[in-house]
């Protein structure tokens, strides 16, 4: 039982822990929590949808389009929106507030567009389980993690070991050192956002595949922002850890106490980490300098 | 003041890491009433460390702070502008949507001693202090020659008045002691000599203590009685202008540091 | 009491020919307006974001729901103690998380909102959980909330323009700076954040005593973000922006019957617009003035007066030619 839960944990860690990295990686870029990053991944599943059932491709380029569908519309929302207020030199209470509108927007539209009814792919999903030891524990979950976890290497490869990573990292240390020295600091902000909404895109999708596919189901962004937030902002191993530590609780919670008190558990915890560790797990305290 | 000798800023030995990096190192320096003095040292001397030292933004590692005998190691910086320090910044930092005046209100709001009820009802109280703060306000635009600007934005002042605002709005608290963090900084010759004179101007009519982080030589031998001299951190040499200047410490600072 | 006051009411409404269709319309324009007035003092002029002011706002609602109901109190104590409760709850919460920064500070607000919202659907023998709480006497009727409006404008506009108001814009413009003019920026954003609950209880407050029935779910996450929604377009920084905003909110969807499904969706595009293009929003850092509002109008009038005139002018001029030399 508590190995079946723990695996469900983990493998719903990892759906979080997808989304936490894009709002971290933004978060470092920026100082700013990408409220509607939930939602690309629910365009993304929509995407999916949309290709899967009503153009009737099979079901993997279908998702393929679904995740390209999530880094676009987060490259777009960073093209016409975020970039422009940043222009502005606006305060960073703006940028939240166009995530906030952004969000609110797309959760209103798929809700318009599509209704508000739950949709699953048409795809067999393996229902079946395996049994380990007394366990038994979903192929779905273990598709999900491995899946998960696939993503996570490429990305933590990307970061460290190739160009683009060196500048995101440059640009996260000191923006404006890394424009003098030449890191061209827009585009890089453009291709992390290209790069956070196909992660979403995939979380969204492996997400729709586990729940359905529905228009508030944005709102896993929220905990993925919690976990972002345990984890410590803008630091992207936090944010996995984040994740997992978050998706396990959850499960747990679930499972052994009362699925309507699982938020409360998971904010209590928040809150308490915060005020022991006012950054979180791994965030760096930064000080206002005169 | 009761006690004339004691000094009106006193630090002793105060320290700073940040990290591995020592920005202050064994600092001191007493400030008699009256005095104006320049802290001078090439970019990243540790000067605006000293200045957030003393305000309260940083809690020095070791050492001690005081203010006319009065101990402010690590206290907020609120209560340290309470006290009696008022403090420009070296890049401006204005309520920049605000009129001109409620800059200047705004730091005398100290002296607005009514209370919520008194607001909701507007009082006789309220209406006397808050008149009294309005006045005393256009008198100390007045002095910096802003009394005609009172009602504009003050981000729509031009560079020079908005540094003369960010004193005018200093001394609003009815400071002891007054720290102006590069007041010249982008200046021309001929409005440095206009800050020298409008300092000066300040110090006669309050009658009050200044302590400046200054880069123009012309500016710091204007004004300054003292100068204290820093690099890396540490003290390199204290003394009028004219003494510091002569310095072979502070000529192989300046020249040798340039490289 | 409560007689009396609906009977003053109807014959009030009868008076001005008010059915209640419009009577609805008017105390729920009401209820946001003070909910929206606390939103803009917290995001307007302290410029913190509360994703927690629907939680308040349910405090508020059960507070003088279960006062009412279960102890017979006088709906004007229970209103008072409903917001007092919820500005008690949040001086406590920001005691603890104003000290956070940025979006710290934030999740942990919407962390509390999501919490109060999950006890109140747990606590089934007290809130009556999802099922609602019913019962409510009908309180607030429109007289008594258009008074409540107008209560609650004039303090939040006392307060602004007083020595408290003028130090949340200083934190607004520059917290440092306000520092180290003596501002002691902690304790007033936790006055204002205190402030911004009791505005939401005050509005929850009543919220209850008109639908007469309360469920957890109107005040989730969604309602939050609509305060907001509403502040921002009514203008960051301006009381009587956050007026009018709330009113246009409010009022809008009931006028275009057939927008109604899109109400949202066009509030979220404006406020992107607005936070993109002039992010002040209808009357940002400035307020209504019947002065300014004249000098507008005859602005305009002179402006139409003189395309009129040009108007007819140029049709002169064409049939003869005349006049255009002159």
């Amino acid at each position: 039982m508590f190995l079946q839960q723990l695996v469900t944990g983990i493998s719903v860690g990892g759906i979080y822990a997808l989304l936490a990295t894009g709002y971290s990686l933004i978060y470092s870029l920026l100082d700013f929590s990408n409220w509607a990053h939930g939602e690309f991944a629910m365009v993304g599943a929509y995407v999916a949808i949309v290709f899967s059932t009503f153009v009737n491709i099979p079901f993997l380029p279908a998702a393929l389009l679904g995740i390209a569908g999530g880094a676009l519309i987060s490259y777009g929302c960073e093209k016409v929106t975020y970039r422009r207020i940043r222009r502005n030199g606006a305060p960073n209470m703006f940028l939240m507030i166009a995530a906030m509108g952004l969000s609110n927007m797309f959760q209103q539209a798929a809700n318009l567009i599509f209704s508000g009814q739950y949709r699953s792919y048409p795809f067999k999903l393996p229902v079946s389980t395996i049994k380990i030891g007394t366990a038994y524990i979903g192929v779905l979950d273990i598709i999900s993690l491995v899946i998960t976890a696939v993503v996570i290497v490429i990305l933590v490869y990307l970061i460290n070991k190739t160009q683009f990573g060196l500048n995101v990292r440059a640009i996260s240390c000191n923006a404006y050192a890394a424009k003098v020295l030449g890191v061209k600091v827009d585009k890089s902000i453009a291709q992390v956002f290209l790069l956070a909404g196909g992660l979403a895109g995939v979380a969204g999708i492996l997400y729709g595949m586990k729940y359905n596919v529905f228009p508030t189901m944005g709102n896993v962004g929220l905990k993925a922002f919690i976990a972002s937030v345990i984890g410590g902002l803008g630091s992207v191993p936090g944010a996995i850890v984040g994740a997992i530590i978050l998706g396990i609780l959850e499960t747990l919670v679930s499972g052994y106490i009362s699925s309507s008190l699982r938020d409360l558990f998971s904010f209590t915890l928040l809150i308490v980490l915060l005020l022991v560790k006012p950054s979180g797990l791994f965030g760096v305290d930064v000080q206002d300098k005169a | 003041m009761s006690n004339e000798n004691i000094p009106v800023l006193e630090m002793q030995n105060v320290e700073k890491h940040f990290g591995g990096v020592h920005a202050i190192d064994n600092f001191s320096l007493k400030l008699e009433k009256g005095q104006i003095h320049g802290l001078i040292g090439p970019n990243g001397a540790g000067k605006t460390t000293i200045f957030n030292n003393i305000t309260g933004i940083y809690a020095p590692d070791s050492g001690k702070i005081l203010l006319n005998g009065q101990d402010i190691t690590g206290s907020k910086p609120y209560k340290v502008a309470q006290l009696g320090i008022g403090r420009t910044f070296q890049n401006i930092r204005l309520f920049s949507n605000l009129s001109v005046l409620d800059n200047v209100v705004i730091a005398s709001n100290l002296d607005a001693s009514y209370n919520l009820p008194q607001a909701f009802f507007k009082t006789r109280k309220y209406k006397e202090r808050e008149k009294f703060l309005a006045e005393k306000a256009i008198d100390l635009l007045d002095v910096v020659g802003l009394a005609d600007k009172v009602n504009e934005k003050a981000s729509s002042l031009p560079y020079g008045h908005q540094r003369k605002l960010e004193i005018a709005r200093a001394m609003a608290l009815d400071p002891k002691l007054l720290l102006l963090d590069e007041p010249a900084a982008g200046m021309n010759e001929e409005e440095s000599l206009d800050l020298v004179n409008f300092v000066h101007q300040i110090r006669e009519r309050f009658d009050i203590t200044i302590l400046m982080i200054e880069h123009h030589m012309d500016v710091v031998t204007g004004l300054c009685d003292f100068c204290t001299v820093l690099n890396f951190g540490k003290t390199i040499a204290t003394g009028t202008p004219a003494e510091v200047k002569s310095n072979p410490e502070v000529i192989k600072a300046y020249l040798g540091g340039a490289d | 009491m409560l007689e009396f006051l609906n009977d003053i009411n109807a014959q009030f409404c009868g008076f001005l020919g008010i059915n209640s269709y419009m009577q609805g319309v008017i105390v729920m324009v009401c209820i946001n307006v003070i909910a929206v007035l606390g939103m803009s003092i917290l995001t307007g002029f302290t410029r913190l974001f509360s994703f927690g002011n629907a939680g308040f706002m349910s405090i508020g609602a059960y507070t003088a729901a279960i006062l009412t109901v279960e102890f017979n109190v006088n709906f004007l104590i229970a209103i008072v103690l409903g917001a007092f409760f919820a500005g008690l709850i949040a001086y406590l919460l920001g005691s603890i998380t104003l000290r956070l920064k940025g979006d710290y500070f934030l999740i942990t607000c919407l962390g509390f909102g999501e919490c109060v919202r999950v006890l109140f659907n747990y606590t089934k023998d007290i809130t009556g959980g999802s099922a609602g709480y019913p019962g409510i006497p009908n309180y607030s009727n429109m007289l008594f909330c258009v008074v409540c409006v107008v209560l609650a404008f004039f303090l939040a506009w006392r307060l602004i323009h007083s020595k408290y108001g003028r130090n949340l814009t200083a934190i607004r413009e520059n917290e440092l700076a306000a520092e180290a003019v003596g501002v002691d920026a902690f304790r007033f954003k936790r006055m204002s954040f205190t402030v911004s609950a009791i505005y939401a209880g005050w509005a929850g407050a009543l919220y209850a005593g008109y639908l007469m029935y309360i469920v957890p779910s109107s005040f989730n996450l969604a309602k939050s973000c609509e305060l907001i929604t509403t502040t921002v377009i009514g203008g960051l920084g301006s009381l009587t922006g956050s007026v009018l905003g709330a009113v246009i909110v409010t009022v809008l969807p009931e006028i275009f019957r057939s927008l109604s499904n899109y109400r949202m969706l066009i509030y979220s595009f404006a406020v992107i617009v607005i936070i993109m293009f002039k992010p002040s929003g209808l009357y940002g850092y400035r307020e209504f003035s019947i002065k300014r509002f004249c000098r507008g109008v005859k602005k305009y009038f002179f402006l139409a007066v003189n395309f009129f005139r040009n108007f007819g002018r140029k049709k002169v001029t064409e049939a003869g030619e005349e006049e255009s030399n002159k």
